[in-house]
């Protein structure tokens, strides 16, 4: 579904992706961890469009898109959740989930609507309220909200659980659990390693922008040198 | 005096204070629209009603009906509005403020020099859209075109709200404007939003250079004063916030008019820039400046 073939991305001149490669297939969720400071971040704004590339390659779905603009890359399937939610504060949470399917002509948005609101009914309580008014998880799930109302096929998660209370952050791990039963694509990015991988089908490591390790998500979880270093246990 | 004739005058002061009142909204409108786009703050929005009067004298001049050349002004405008976002601001993507009002200034310059010499430099004049006959309210006389004025004002008022509230479009300049970088993460187009908003700005100075051009007069260097007002009352009401856009300039209309009225109309003017710094002096953000919202 997504392949990143030796991609290359700098702030100014300091180069912060040395030539990153990944693949993740149709139906898999797959988790990058590392560090603060790798990568992981350069890495999805790079995949969504959001960063500028010096090098390297983007496949979507057999397609090249490293040259096009982020906004047709949501139109060809892509989500992005971005690093701390980045709601639309002083809109509404139904407008944010509305604009979620900015790029939609189909019929279905007005039910997906819907879902989500079943989903979350916390946010069909508060639909009215300005977005920047919600608490840290809400607009977590808001976020995710508004990237699953562009009916993606490629979910990019930058750490949902940043800043969340535990028995939150198990309730985003089981949202990504169901959104992947529900056949949706997942690369997610966390600092939280553990709970990642231990949700992944495979996982990478990235260490100052490479990628140093990769493998299942239970044996990265299960390798000494992996939990030595990136795990803290 | 008595208390018939204070009354008159004061309500006669009030409709001149409201017409020219707004005008300045809709200027105020046009930087609020742009800013909260672009974060730019465009002080080539008075040429934008430069141009609407200007073009719609000359291509009225030529025969063509009153309404068409009005069209025929807006959508010039609008053309000129696009081409500053796409020459002139897009390529300085990334500077600071400052340049980038340097930027408009220039550009405001540029078009000032080229409506010199494709049109002329003296003042010109539109026949009144529904003559010239004044009427008569508890002793104030009011022009015909004054309602114009006000009526064209208030109508874009409604047609904006509703475009920013009811439409998709509307929500996708919103969002922009709220954060950048969640808007393109969405599929916003955030280039195209801009180019519109630049678009849309200009519009809303042609036409309110086209109402006004009937009770003002017009000439290729009219814009600057107006931007100068728009300007301040955009920062009496609050910059970024289109109701105080509104606000703001329809009560710098209202200030002005009472103070040529009763104190002295020498000073007509300096009142406008004295509210400026009175205003930033006691209240930076203006009376409805942008509030926050976002809980961290």
């Amino acid at each position: 579904m997504l392949a990143v073939e030796g991609l290359t991305s700098a702030y100014g001149r300091i180069e912060v992706l040395h030539g990153v490669s990944l693949e993740v297939a149709e139906g898999e969720i797959i988790a990058l961890v590392g560090a603060n400071g790798a990568g992981k971040t350069t890495l999805l704004r790079a995949i969504s469009g959001v960063q500028p590339i010096s090098g390297g390659r983007v496949v979507f779905a057999g397609e090249a898109i490293e040259r096009e603009p982020a906004h047709r890359r949501v139109a060809k399937g892509m989500a992005h959740v971005p690093e701390a939610r980045q709601v639309f504060a002083p809109l509404s949470v139904h407008d944010n989930l509305r604009l979620g399917a900015y790029r939609r002509k189909d019929a279905g948005v007005a039910a997906d609507l819907g879902r989500i609101y079943a989903m979350y009914p916390m946010l069909w309580e508060r639909r009215r309220s300005a977005a920047g008014s919600l608490s840290g998880g809400e607009q977590q799930m808001l976020a995710i909200g508004r990237a699953l109302m562009a009916r993606p096929r490629l979910l990019l998660l930058d750490e949902p659980s940043m800043g969340l209370a535990p028995v939150l952050v198990d309730r985003i791990m089981e949202t990504i659990l169901a959104l992947k039963a529900a056949g949706v694509t997942i690369l997610l990015v966390e600092q939280n390693a553990v709970a990642a991988l231990s949700i992944a089908d495979r996982g990478y490591v990235i260490e100052t922008g490479a990628i140093v390790h990769r493998g299942a998500g239970r044996d990265l979880l299960d390798d000494p040198k992996v939990r030595a270093t990136y795990l803290g246990v | 005096m008595d208390g018939f004739a204070t009354m008159a005058e004061f309500l006669q002061f009030a409709f001149s204070g409201l017409t020219v009142g707004a005008v300045y909204a809709l200027v105020a409108l046009g930087f609020t629209i742009i800013y909260n786009a672009s974060d730019v703050v465009n002080f080539a929005q008075g040429e934008f009603v430069m141009l609407g009067g200007m073009v719609t004298v000359a291509v009225s001049a030529a025969g063509i009906p009153l309404p068409l050349a009005a069209l025929f002004a807006v959508a010039l405008a609008v053309g000129v509005g696009v081409a500053l976002h796409r020459l002139a601001i897009e390529p300085a993507h990334g500077a600071s403020p400052v340049v980038l009002i340097i930027i408009t200034i220039g550009a405001s310059i540029f078009i000032r020099g080229v409506a010199q010499i494709v049109f002329d430099r003296q003042f010109h004049k539109l026949p009144s859209f529904s003559g010239d006959a004044p009427f008569v309210l508890f002793g104030a006389t009011i022009l015909p075109q004054s309602l114009w004025v006000m009526g064209g004002a208030g109508a874009i008022v409604v047609v904006l709200h509703a475009f920013f509230e009811r439409t998709i479009l509307g929500k996708a300049v919103l969002a922009a404007a709220a954060n950048r970088l969640a808007a393109r993460l969405v599929g916003i187009d955030t280039r195209l939003i801009m180019t519109l908003s630049f678009g849309i700005s200009a519009a809303i100075g042609a036409v309110a250079g086209i109402l006004v051009t009937p009770i003002t007069l017009t000439s290729y260097n009219v814009g600057t004063l107006l931007a100068l007002k728009g300007f301040a009352g955009g920062m009496l009401g609050g910059m970024g916030n289109p109701l105080g856009a509104v606000l703001g300039g329809l009560l710098l209309g209202l200030v002005e008019a009472f103070g040529a009225g009763y104190l002295s109309s020498t000073y007509k003017d300096g009142i406008a820039f004295v509210m400026i710094l009175v205003v930033l002096f006691v209240s930076p953000r203006g009376l409805l400046g942008r509030r926050s919202v976002e809980r961290v």
